[in-house]
């Protein structure tokens, strides 16, 4: 896998292209263009209500845009459903973590991998051929490469309700691998976590993006988080775009400081966010 | 955390049964079923039977309400489908019985696929009165399609019949009834293992995450539909064997309720729940019924004065069972097992 992300770098994974989505008079989305290179970290930030979760559930499928086009590696999505995107490899974990209360985590995970099997009801009323084969191969892969990769062994078979706020995180993303993602859309991973969480999120975030060659997306609000691991921001505004870049770029752009950090100093204001964050790690 | 359950492979891990001791039982249990004919009386094999007929239905009732959500009151109508669909075929054609069941399942399965498609847009209540609809609809059909239903007065059919022996009498019955009903449910216990039982409990649990996933919705609802009206289907055919009296009022709404309340008692959600539910349903009316038996000797009335109480009970149980142990007998028995897999070394 390594290889071919390699291979292939530069393209373009994702394409979004003048999307437009309104909900009665309020713009939600208003013509936001942006792509997401492949085997990249892209991050959209904003400030609340910019329309950031709008724009994912608009790649994701659950709202129809008005107008404009959404390409996932030169296929055009736009008609497709989300059953159909969620099969082309487009994996997505949620802002509040949508997991499944009433199943253990080794379960969870395996309904990821829904979409790509095959067993149907008969074979699976008695559980011969490939329904045995399709779930041994999968118990398989979800232990050496999943459950290994993201350290939760210890509660694989712990049901979902009875764990932690950043263990189900972690969880939530091990499903989204097991859908065999393309690019993985990431509502907000760190959200709630404390500083020691939030490290240990970023490194896994990394390391699905090494291994796996996934290319990332992600909204989130933590800016630490956001500047440390993007190769790409994108910042939205009212529904639009009022910057894209690196991290550099775009936390000296002065619309960005206007509209999200507020007016006044970046490296002070930044100073303070990493105070007060240490403060939290310490007391944590 | 269990001791002595080391696995060194994938396969004894998913396994249904993982632990010898678990293996040993269930043999165990096997055996019991196997010799209870010999040792019980007729009345004890009469009771056998409806168990398993009622263990049948409420495990695809469990499919459908316990595992994916969607409330129905239509399984004793699905019954009715399966047990006329036997009836007439028995009647009309004289096709063996497993030909027969097989046709009141698939027939009962194309019913409930039809009714369940409403199920797409109304969840809950909404989907509960939809169903009573339907159920409603089935009756009418049941009492007014005379030609092949025989309307009010309904059908009576000839028994079963293997390898030219009648299965007339509840013991010869058994023998149909009970691995059948094995079969269903070990067959519930196996979907469970699967792609498609783990799609019907992320669709009860959150639809839209289970869309994300790549489950497409109306298809799932319409297999758990299938499948729990299959189930009823095949279900109502044994009942049409076991009572050869096929009436509209042998499936009332009632009884649909009484399903759900089965699987309510039991545990949704648990296949072992789906038996315990409706043995324990079917069981507890006829142990009071005994009671008041034992109780005649003393108390010369009894019968005329315990009768009415016996319903109390019986509801009182019920009712009981949603306030102290709502996730029902399943959830006590895992409780019972716990205890004795730490016992001595914690009480």
């Amino acid at each position: 896998m390594a290889v071919e992300m390699s291979s292939d770098e530069g393209r373009t994974a994702l394409a979004v292209d003048g999307l437009r989505l309104s909900f009665g008079g309020l713009r939600a989305l208003d013509g936001v263009s942006f792509t997401a290179r492949e085997g990249s970290v892209t991050s959209i930030i904003g400030p609340n209500g910019a329309g950031k979760t709008s724009l994912f559930n608009t790649i994701s499928g659950f709202y129809r845009p008005g107008a404009g086009s959404i390409r996932f590696f030169d296929t055009p999505v736009d008609g497709l459903r989300p059953p159909e995107r969620a099969r082309l490899g487009m994996a997505r974990t949620f802002q509040n973590i949508s997991l499944f209360q009433g199943m253990t985590v080794l379960d969870n995970i395996k309904l990821g991998r829904h979409a790509h099997m095959a067993t149907g009801v008969l074979e699976a009323l008695f559980y011969l051929g490939r329904a045995r084969r399709e779930e041994m191969e999968l118990r398989r892969e979800v232990e050496e490469r999943i459950i290994d990769f993201l350290e939760i062994d210890h509660i694989r078979n712990a049901p979902v309700s009875a764990l932690s706020y950043g263990l189900r995180k972690r969880v939530e993303l091990a499903r989204a691998l097991a859908m065999r993602p393309r690019i993985l859309l990431l509502d907000e991973p760190v959200a709630g976590m404390n500083r020691e969480e939030t490290e240990d999120m970023a490194r896994f975030i990394l390391d699905v993006r090494e291994e796996w060659g996934v290319t990332i997306l992600m909204v989130e609000h933590d800016m630490g988080m956001v500047m440390d691991i993007s190769d790409h921001v994108v910042v939205l505004n009212f529904g639009q775009v009022i910057a894209k870049g690196d991290p550099g770029q775009v936390s000296s752009n002065p619309d960005v400081i206007a509209a999200y950090l507020g007016s006044g100093e970046v490296d002070d204001l930044r100073a303070r966010v990493r105070e007060a964050a240490g403060a939290a790690g310490g007391a944590a | 955390m269990r001791i002595g359950t080391a696995k060194e492979t994938y396969r004894h891990d998913e396994a249904l049964f993982d632990t010898p001791v678990q293996r040993w039982w269930l043999a165990g249990l096997f055996v019991a079923i196997a010799a209870f004919p010999f040792v019980a009386d007729a009345y004890w094999i009469y009771l056998g039977c409806l168990v398993a007929i009622n263990i049948a239905s409420a495990t695809g009732l469990n499919i459908l309400t316990g595992f994916t959500g969607l409330v129905s009151l239509g399984q004793a109508a699905f019954m009715g489908v399966g047990a006329y669909i036997v009836a007439w075929l028995e009647i009309n054609l004289g096709t063996p019985f497993f030909v027969n069941l097989l046709a009141g399942g698939l027939g009962a399965g194309l019913i409930g696929i039809l009714v369940g498609i409403p199920s797409l847009r109304v969840k809950g209540l909404y989907l509960a009165i939809a169903t009573i609809a339907a159920s409603v609809i089935l009756h009418f059909v049941f009492a007014n399609w005379t030609s092949v239903t025989g309307g009010q007065s309904g059908l009576t059919m000839p028994p079963a019949t293997f390898l030219g022996t009648a299965l007339d009498q509840p013991d010869k019955l058994y023998w149909l009834i009970v691995p059948v009903t094995v079969l269903m449910v070990l067959g519930a216990s196996n979907l469970f293992r699967t792609r498609i039982g783990r799609a019907f409990i992320a669709i009860r649990d959150r639809d839209i995450s289970a869309e994300v996933l790549g489950i497409p919705l109306l298809r799932y609802k319409l297999y758990s539909f299938a499948l729990s009206s299959f189930y009823a289907g095949v279900a109502g055919g044994l009942w049409a064997y076991f009572f050869r009296v096929v009436t509209p009022e042998s499936f009332p709404l009632v009884m649909s309720i009484f399903f759900l309340a089965a699987i309510i008692v039991g545990g949704m959600g648990s296949i072992l729940g789906g038996i315990l539910g409706a043995a324990f349903m079917t069981m507890v009316p006829e142990a009071l019924k005994l009671i008041v038996g034992w109780l005649s000797p003393w108390l010369p009335d009894a019968v005329a004065l315990l009768s009415p109480v016996r319903t109390i009970v019986f509801g009182a149980l019920i009712v009981g069972f949603l306030i102290f142990e709502p996730r029902g007998l399943a959830e006590a028995w895992r409780r019972l097992r716990r205890f004795f897999h730490l016992w001595p070394f914690k009480t």
